[in-house]
């Protein structure tokens, strides 16, 4: 039942470490990114403010499908921003991520802005007494232990992300989905039991992010 | 809330925020510019690209506004058929009796440790090989099985968190009345979670909203999404312009349901009486919500 | 307590919903009553393509048209249903379908799932490039250039694995897609059937920017997919078919559909008995 294991026909590691990559470099990205947002988000700037809820709104409302499909013609087949790719299937992998990135962020935001609220306003008020500004406040001492707050919510978006990694299929990155798609075509008598690999494979990238998380959320949280 | 974060601005502050705001203002204006004139560039802004979705109403009729139905139908299903399953998944994973717990348990975290993708195409491949539902209906109920085994399960963790969240004294006094343990679920606890679960459901409603997306695109479901195909296919390869649309479309109904679920959840807060009832009741909400994330 | 309401309104939405949907079931075999269910493509202008009048038009639809008059349905007993490609086995095993018309090229993978009739048109695997573009003129040339192709399709299999492997080939959706590319200087050529591109070269938004290169890179014969084992109909098909290429209508329809873009169509190929 498993013989297309063997066959050598179906690169599926392969395809699972191009899971593993989108996953990897989008989560550190959308940490960047969704930082930078909840900065923009609570700064004093009402410009800045307004342009993070606007870009949080209405990105989180929006289909990953779309945004990814909208990188890869948008940006590449119209703008031809290739974020430095060479072949095709680079700057597809590439701008997966962007998009991944910029969907994900949005999540990354509204985590990190709950866990802001679960400081005690003390310590922001002791900050400021101090004389820091508002960067200084923010770096030094709320995001820090907003940070620690959030490990548990932070490791469910990451899970998430990694799930929809195989979003990418849509432009044809050459991950897992992707990959699953070919095989059900071509080894439809061994459906269940493919089906069965690429489950086990998600479960296997999965589980132990969310208990390693897990048990950092525990270890790092707060106590108040 | 976040003014704690900053003084209230004085002169010399007051003069930074105009400097920040026009320096943002500027990089935003000419990330505007180099994209609009880009698009003009190629041709992406001319107005027999735009014009169809103005002047020619069939453009809705005959496509945009079918696959809108689609999406909905499939949602709504979608959503219609996880709750009851999920309900019963969430009281399963909280039975008193191991060989029910427990098996719940592995169910409902398969489930949600699978990408709703893969749910799909594999639902569609069986679909197609050992049944036979009509074409027609195929990709449709592919959609709606992947949503359903993946959402079902993620309204159980809802369900839940839901009934933990309410405190003991109503199980017990349910438990002190005589009622067996079913009547306590089905009249005292549950009716209760679901008042504070509902803000998150609706959420989720978003989340399904947002995956039927996939469907279009990956499973050739005639939803909204890949209406693109046909109308590009008739309007000389409008992409942009149809994908803007389309986008809009998707942004203005999710936005409704976001804003409906913000309205539900501040009409509960302010419709609970005692405060007992409240901290946990927000501790269950952020943990829901957090779990609605998990969606594409 | 208002919230009764909100859960009663939603709750008759939602039988209203479903009602919607059953309503939506019913018929689905390949022939049911008096009206015949044919497979084309929604979404190829030229050869099968969706109007915004909610009508279709095309070659294809055309070829279909006079097939099925000829077994005995008007043009108001046709149901048209999408049959995307990696679609048309399943509708034809499934009975969902009587047959499929659908830039369907016949081979022996497919022939064993499906039977064939004709074959009725004749088209070869050719590139698309801009109109001003001189520097593709033969296969080799791609090995250097930017091609797009549409995920799955044997045209792109075709590509990265005989004629040029080196090609940076990539692989879209939709051939909008790749068109949005090639217009702008993304990719230097679109690559399908020859009938498919001159399909959207002769649309009047495209007419003058694109050309077609005129390569031969394979023989695509497009047959009409039924089921198989089912001769009688095959037979039908087949007669439908000549006498459509003997009265002329053939070459009248492929003068619509291909002229305006300069497409060199082949002579109508001999049907295979």
């Amino acid at each position: 039942m498993f013989d297309f294991l063997d066959s050598g026909q179906y690169d599926l590691l392969g395809a699972f470490w191009v899971t593993a990559k989108l996953a990897l470099y989008s989560a550190l990205g959308s940490l960047v990114w969704g930082t930078a947002l909840v900065a923009m988000r609570v700064s004093p700037v009402p410009l800045m403010r307004a342009f993070g809820t606007a870009y949080v709104n209405i990105v989180r409302n929006t289909p990953l499908t779309v945004v990814i499909v909208a990188c890869s013609f948008g940006l590449d087949q119209t703008l031809g921003i290739t974020l430095g790719g060479g072949r095709s299937e680079d700057i597809g992998f590439r701008l997966a991520i962007l998009g991944l990135v910029a969907y994900t962020g949005t999540f990354v935001c509204e985590a990190l802005r709950s866990g802001i609220n679960t400081v005690p306003p003390g310590q922001a008020e002791a900050a400021r007494a101090l004389g820091l500004g508002f960067t200084q406040v923010l770096t030094l001492v709320v995001l820090p232990q907003a940070f620690r707050a959030v490990v548990a919510p932070l490791a469910n978006v990451l899970i998430a992300l990694t799930k929809n990694t195989t979003v990418a299929a849509a432009i044809s990155a050459a991950e897992a989905a992707f990959l699953m798609k070919e095989m059900i075509e071509n080894e439809a008598d061994a459906l269940f039991a493919v089906f069965a690999v690429f489950a086990f494979g998600f479960i296997v990238l999965t589980l132990p992010t969310g208990l390693l998380l897990g048990w950092a959320a525990k270890r790092l949280a707060v106590k108040r | 809330m976040s003014s704690v974060l900053y003084d209230t601005p004085g002169p010399r502050a007051r003069r930074r925020n105009v400097v920040y705001t026009t320096v943002f203002l500027a990089v935003l204006a000419l990330v505007a510019w180099w994209v609009l004139s880009a698009l003009a560039d190629k041709h992406q802004l001319d107005a027999d690209k735009w014009s169809p979705f103005v002047t020619d109403s069939r453009v809705w009729t005959t496509y945009l506004l079918p696959g809108l139905v689609e999406t909905l139908k499939a949602a709504a299903l979608s959503i219609l058929i996880a709750l009851p399953l999920g309900a019963a998944l969430g009281i399963g994973r909280l039975s008193d009796h191991r060989w029910v717990r427990v098996p719940v348990g592995v169910v409902v975290e398969f489930f949600r440790a699978i990408p709703v993708l893969l749910l799909m195409m594999f639902a569609s491949a069986v679909y197609a090989e050992y049944t036979t539902v009509s074409s027609d209906f195929r990709p449709l109920y592919a959609v709606v099985t992947g949503l359903v085994l993946y959402n079902a399960s993620v309204i159980a963790e809802v369900v839940r968190a839901g009934v933990l969240s309410l405190p003991r004294g109503q199980g017990d006094a349910a438990v002190a009345l005589g009622m067996r343990k079913g009547q306590t679920m089905l009249y005292v606890l549950l009716p209760q979670a679901v008042t504070v679960m509902l803000p998150a459901l609706v959420s989720q409603l978003v989340v399904i909203v947002k995956d039927t997306a996939l469907g279009g695109a990956l499973l050739g479901y005639a939803e909204l999404l890949s209406q693109n195909r046909q109308i590009t296919a008739n309007y000389g390869a409008n992409t942009i312009a149809t994908f803007t649309v389309i986008a809009l479309i998707y942004i203005v109904l999710n936005s409704l349901l976001t804003t409906l679920a913000g309205r539900l959840e501040r009409r509960l807060r302010q419709g609970r009486k005692s405060p007992s009832v409240t901290l946990p009741a927000q501790a269950g909400a952020t943990e829901v919500k957090s779990d609605a994330v998990s969606g594409a | 307590m208002k919230l009764r309401s909100v859960s009663a309104a939603a709750a008759a939405a939602a039988v209203l919903a479903l009602t919607a949907t059953a309503c939506g079931g019913g018929s689905d075999s390949g022939s049911n009553g008096d009206k015949i269910n044919i497979g084309i493509k929604f979404d190829q202008p030229g050869l099968g393509l969706k109007t915004p009048d909610g009508t279709y038009a095309g070659f294809d639809v055309d070829v279909a048209k006079y097939v099925a008059k000829e077994l005995g349905y008007s043009e108001d007993k046709i149901n048209w249903k999408q049959a995307p490609s990696a679609e048309r086995e399943n509708l034809i095993k499934n009975g969902d379908v009587k047959f499929v018309v659908a830039s369907y090229s016949i081979s022996d993978k497919r022939k064993k799932e499906v039977d064939f009739a004709g074959p009725y048109f004749l088209t070869h695997q050719d590139l698309l490039v801009r109109a001003d573009d001189k520097s593709i003129t033969k296969v080799e040339d791609l090995n250097s250039k930017k091609l797009c192709s549409v995920t799955g399709s044997t045209s792109a299999q075709n590509v990265k694995e005989k004629l040029a492997p080196k090609a940076d080939l990539q692989q879209l959706g939709g051939y909008s897609e790749c068109l949005t590319g090639l217009e702008n200087k993304r990719v230097d050529a679109l690559t399908t059937d020859a009938s498919i591109l001159a399909g959207y070269a002769s649309q009047k938004e495209h007419q003058g920017k694109f050309k077609l290169v005129g390569l031969k890179m394979s023989d695509e014969n497009y047959g009409i997919g039924l089921k198989k084992g089912d001769d009688e109909l095959r037979g039908k098909i087949n007669k439908a078919l000549e006498k459509m290429v003997s009265d002329g209508t053939w070459e009248k329809l492929v003068k619509q559909h291909f002229g305006p873009s300069g497409y060199q169509y082949e002579p109508a190929p001999a049907i295979a008995k």
